[in-house]
C-alpha cells in the first residue's frame, strides 16, 4: 500500500459545547480520492474545518505527511500544500477570475504563468471570462473557478467541500469529470458530498459519517453495494 | 499586465497636472488683470489647498473602509497625531518660547528645521533646502507616529468585526483628542492651545529678499505630496498584498482558507491607511497654519467618511473628485446661500447665515439616496480607456449611416 498522506486520529470538534465531530478516525493515502458522505450535520464540514485550521479542534490529531498539524494556522497548513475548496464556493465576488486565480496561489513566489494556462485548459470557460468579475459568474462557473483557485496553490491534497452543492445534474457531471482528471494528473483529493452516488462511483474509498462518528467504511464500490447506505444514502434500494 | 500599461499615462497625467496648479497659481502674475478668482486670495486656492489635503486622508479611508472591508472611525484620531507631531517638530526654536508661554518653553527645544538650517544655513538657498528637508522629514515621522500607534491600538482592535471596531475606533480618536489636551502634558502638546509658528503652505512660496513672491508655490506643495501619496497607495492595492486586502473584504472565510493571514493583513493596511492619515493630518495642519486639538473631532471623520460614500467604496479616483466636489461646495459654491439678498426692493426668503448648511444637507442626502454606490461605484477613472472607447464608437457610428 501506498503511504498516508493525511492521518486522522480521534478528531472531535465543538462548538460551545455542542460536539458537531465526536472522535472521527480515518486517512488518506497518496494519489487516492476518498470521499465523506453523510446527511446534513454529521459532521463531515466540521472535520474538514478542522482538518485546514479554520476551527481549533477539541481534541484528536491531524498528521499531515507525518506531521503534526492539530490546530495550526490556516497560513502554515495551506503552505504544507493543503488547499482547500470551501463549501458554496465562496470565490471573491468583486475581484476578476484572473484575480481570484492569483490569490489562490497567494503563498508562491514562483512564476504563475504556467499554472493559470493549466487551470484554464480544465476550465476554458473561466479564460473566456478572465477579466470579469467573479461575481457575475454562473453557480456552475462558480464552482469551477474555487477548484480552479484551490489548484492554483498546487495541492498535494486537494479537500473539496460539496462541489456539487447547488449546481444543475448536468453541470456536476462535469464536475466530478474535471475532480477525475484532477485526480490523475496526480493530486490526492479528499472529497466531502451529501450527492453520495455520484461521490462513490468516483472513489477509491469512502467513509460514512454519521452523528460526528464514522459509521461504515470501505472502497467506493463496496458502500455502493452495501445495503444501509443504498437505503439511506441512495434512494431507492432496488435501482 | 494592465498595470504597466496604465502606469505610465498615469504619471503623465499627474504631472500635467500638478504644472497645470503651478501656471494656475502664478497667472494672477504673469498676466495682470485677470479676474478676481485667479488672484492669490481667491477661494479657488482656499479650496485647491483643503481638497488636496481631504484628498488624501480621503483615499487612505477607502483603503481601510473600501479595499480591507475594515470599518473604521479614527481617521480624525491618526490626523491629530500627525498635525501635532508635525507641529512639535518644526516650531523653530525661536518661537518656542512664545507658544509654549503658559508652560514655560517646549520639551523638545529645537526643531528639524533648525537643525538643518545649522547644517545647510538659514537663509537663501540653504535656508530653503533645511526647510524643505526639515518640513519632509516631519511629514514621514507625523505618519511614522500616526502608523505606530495605530500599530498598538491594532492589536486589541483588530480582533473586532465591523460595527465594534468602527466604535472602538472612533472611542480611541476621541480619548487622543482628550489627552492632547491635558494640561499636565502641557510642555508637549501645548495643553488646550493650538501650536503655531510652524512652516506652512505658504512658506514655500520662493520669495527675494524683501518677502516680494517670485514664484507662488502654496498650492502646488499639498498637491505634490498627496499625489506622491495616492500614487504609492494606488501602486500598493496594484500589488499582491492589495489583492490580499480585497479578498478578505469579499470574504474572509475564503482568504483564510486561500493561506492569507487575515490578522497580519488587517493590521499592515490599518498601519499603512494611518500613516497616510497622520501625512495628511501633517498637511492639515500647514493648511490651517496652526495645531489645535479641538479641530479633530469625530465631525472630521464623518465628513471624510461622506467623502468616501459619496465617491464610492472601493474608488480611488471617486474619492478624489469627491473631494473636490465636496470641499469646493462647502468651502465656496454654496457661500451665496448664507448672505442676504435683495432684488429689487424685495428680500429673497430663507437666504441667511446658515442656510449652506440645509442646502448642502439636501444634497448629500439626494446623492446617497439615488446614487447608492456613490459617483463611481467600485471603477476606477481611466482616461486611456475613455478615450479608447470613443474612438472605438466613431467608426461604429459610420457604419451605421451607411446602412
Amino acid at each position: 500500500m501506498s503511504e498516508e498522506v493525511l492521518q486522522i486520529t480521534d478528531l472531535y470538534v465543538s462548538y460551545g459545547g455542542i460536539e458537531a465531530v465526536r472522535g472521527i478516525n480515518f486517512n488518506v493515502r497518496a494519489g487516492e480520492i476518498v470521499t465523506l458522505i453523510g446527511a446534513n450535520g454529521a459532521g463531515k464540514s466540521s472535520t474538514l474545518r478542522a482538518i485546514s485550521g479554520l476551527v481549533k479542534p477539541a481534541g484528536g490529531n491531524v498528521t499531515f505527511e507525518g506531521e503534526d498539524i492539530t490546530g495550526k494556522d490556516p497560513t502554515m497548513i495551506v503552505s504544507k500544500g493543503l488547499m482547500m475548496v470551501p463549501e458554496g464556493r465562496r470565490i471573491f465576488p468583486n475581484l476578476t477570475v484572473l484575480e481570484n486565480l492569483k490569490i489562490g496561489a497567494y503563498l508562491r513566489n514562483d512564476d504563475l504563468e504556467k499554472d493559470i494556462e493549466t487551470v484554464y485548459g480544465y476550465f476554458p470557460r473561466l479564460k473566456e471570462r478572465s477579466w470579469q468579475e467573479g461575481g457575475t459568474l454562473s453557480g456552475g462557473e462558480q464552482q469551477m473557478l474555487a477548484v480552479g483557485r484551490a489548484l492554483m496553490g498546487k495541492p498535494k491534497l486537494l479537500m473539496m467541500d460539496e462541489p456539487s452543492l447547488g449546481l444543475a445534474p448536468i453541470v456536476v457531471q462535469g464536475i466530478f469529470e474535471i475532480i477525475r482528471r484532477i485526480h490523475e494528473a496526480g493530486t490526492t483529493v479528499l472529497l466531502i458530498e451529501q450527492n453520495a452516488n455520484m461521490a462513490l462511483h468516483v472513489a477509491d474509498r469512502a467513509y460514512v459519517i454519521e452523528n460526528g462518528k464514522i459509521a461504515i467504511e470501505g472502497t467506493g464500490r463496496e458502500l455502493l453495494e452495501n445495503e444501509k447506505v443504498r437505503a439511506a444514502y441512495l434512494g431507492s434500494a432496488g435501482k | 499586465m494592465k498595470k504597466d500599461r496604465n502606469f505610465l499615462p498615469s504619471l503623465i497625467g499627474i504631472i500635467l497636472l500638478l504644472l497645470f496648479v503651478v501656471l494656475l497659481e502664478n497667472i494672477s502674475a504673469l498676466i495682470p488683470g485677470l479676474p478676481q478668482i485667479f488672484q492669490p486670495t481667491s477661494p479657488l486656492f482656499t479650496v485647491l489647498k483643503k481638497a488636496a489635503v481631504y484628498s488624501l486622508v480621503a483615499v487612505s479611508m477607502n483603503l481601510l473602509n473600501g479595499f480591507t472591508g475594515l470599518f473604521s472611525l479614527g481617521q480624525a484620531g491618526f490626523m491629530l497625531l500627525g498635525a501635532y507631531t508635525y507641529a512639535i517638530l518644526t516650531v523653530p526654536s525661536a518661537q518656542k518660547e512664545q507658544v509654549y508661554y503658559l508652560f514655560g518653553g517646549c520639551a523638545f527645544d529645537s526643531s528639524i528645521v533648525d537643525i538643518f538650517g545649522n547644517v545647510f544655513g538659514t537663509s537663501g538657498v540653504g535656508g530653503a533646502v533645511s526647510m524643505v528637508l526639515g518640513c519632509l522629514i516631519a511629514i514621514v515621522a507625523a505618519g511614522c507616529v500616526a502608523g505606530f500607534f495605530a500599530y498598538l491600538i491594532g492589536i486589541p482592535v483588530l480582533r473586532l468585526k465591523s460595527d465594534y471596531l468602527a466604535i472602538a475606533t472612533l472611542g480611541f480618536a476621541e480619548i487622543l483628542r482628550a489627552i492632547f489636551q491635558w494640561q499636565k502634558l502641557g510642555p508637549v502638546t501645548n495643553g488646550a492651545n493650538m501650536i503655531k509658528g510652524f512652516p506652512t503652505f505658504s512658506d514655500f512660496n520662493i520669495t527675494d529678499g524683501a518677502g516680494n513672491v517670485l514664484v507662488r508655490l502654496s498650492t502646488f506643495v499639498p498637491f505634490l505630496i498627496s499625489s506622491i501619496c495616492i500614487m504609492l497607495i494606488v501602486l500598493l492595492i496594484h500589488s499582491s498584498y492589495g489583492r490580499a486586502f480585497k479578498s478578505i473584504r469579499d470574504d474572509e472565510i475564503a482568504a483564510e482558507a486561500m493561506g492569507i493571514s487575515l490578522f497580519k493583513h488587517k493590521m499592515m493596511s490599518f498601519v499603512i491607511s494611518s500613516f497616510f492619515a497622520g501625512v495628511g493630518g501633517a498637511l492639515f495642519a500647514m493648511y490651517v497654519a496652526n495645531a489645535q486639538a479641538k479641530a479633530f473631532t469625530s465631525v472630521m471623520t464623518y465628513e471624510i467618511l461622506l467623502i468616501v460614500v459619496i465617491g464610492g467604496i472601493g474608488s480611488v479616483s471617486g474619492s478624489v473628485l469627491a473631494t473636490f466636489l465636496y470641499v469646493a461646495c462647502s468651502e465656496w459654491w454654496l457661500r451665496f446661500l448664507d448672505s442676504e439678498l435683495y432684488i429689487g426692493g424685495f428680500k429673497v426668503p430663507l437666504l441667511r447665515n446658515g442656510f449652506r448648511m440645509v442646502v448642502f444637507s439636501v444634497v448629500i442626502m439626494v446623492i446617497v439616496l439615488f446614487f447608492s454606490q456613490g459617483i463611481m461605484g467600485n471603477r476606477e477613472l481611466d482616461i486611456l480607456s475613455l478615450i479608447k472607447r470613443k474612438a472605438a464608437a466613431k467608426p461604429a457610428e459610420k457604419k451605421e449611416e451607411r446602412k
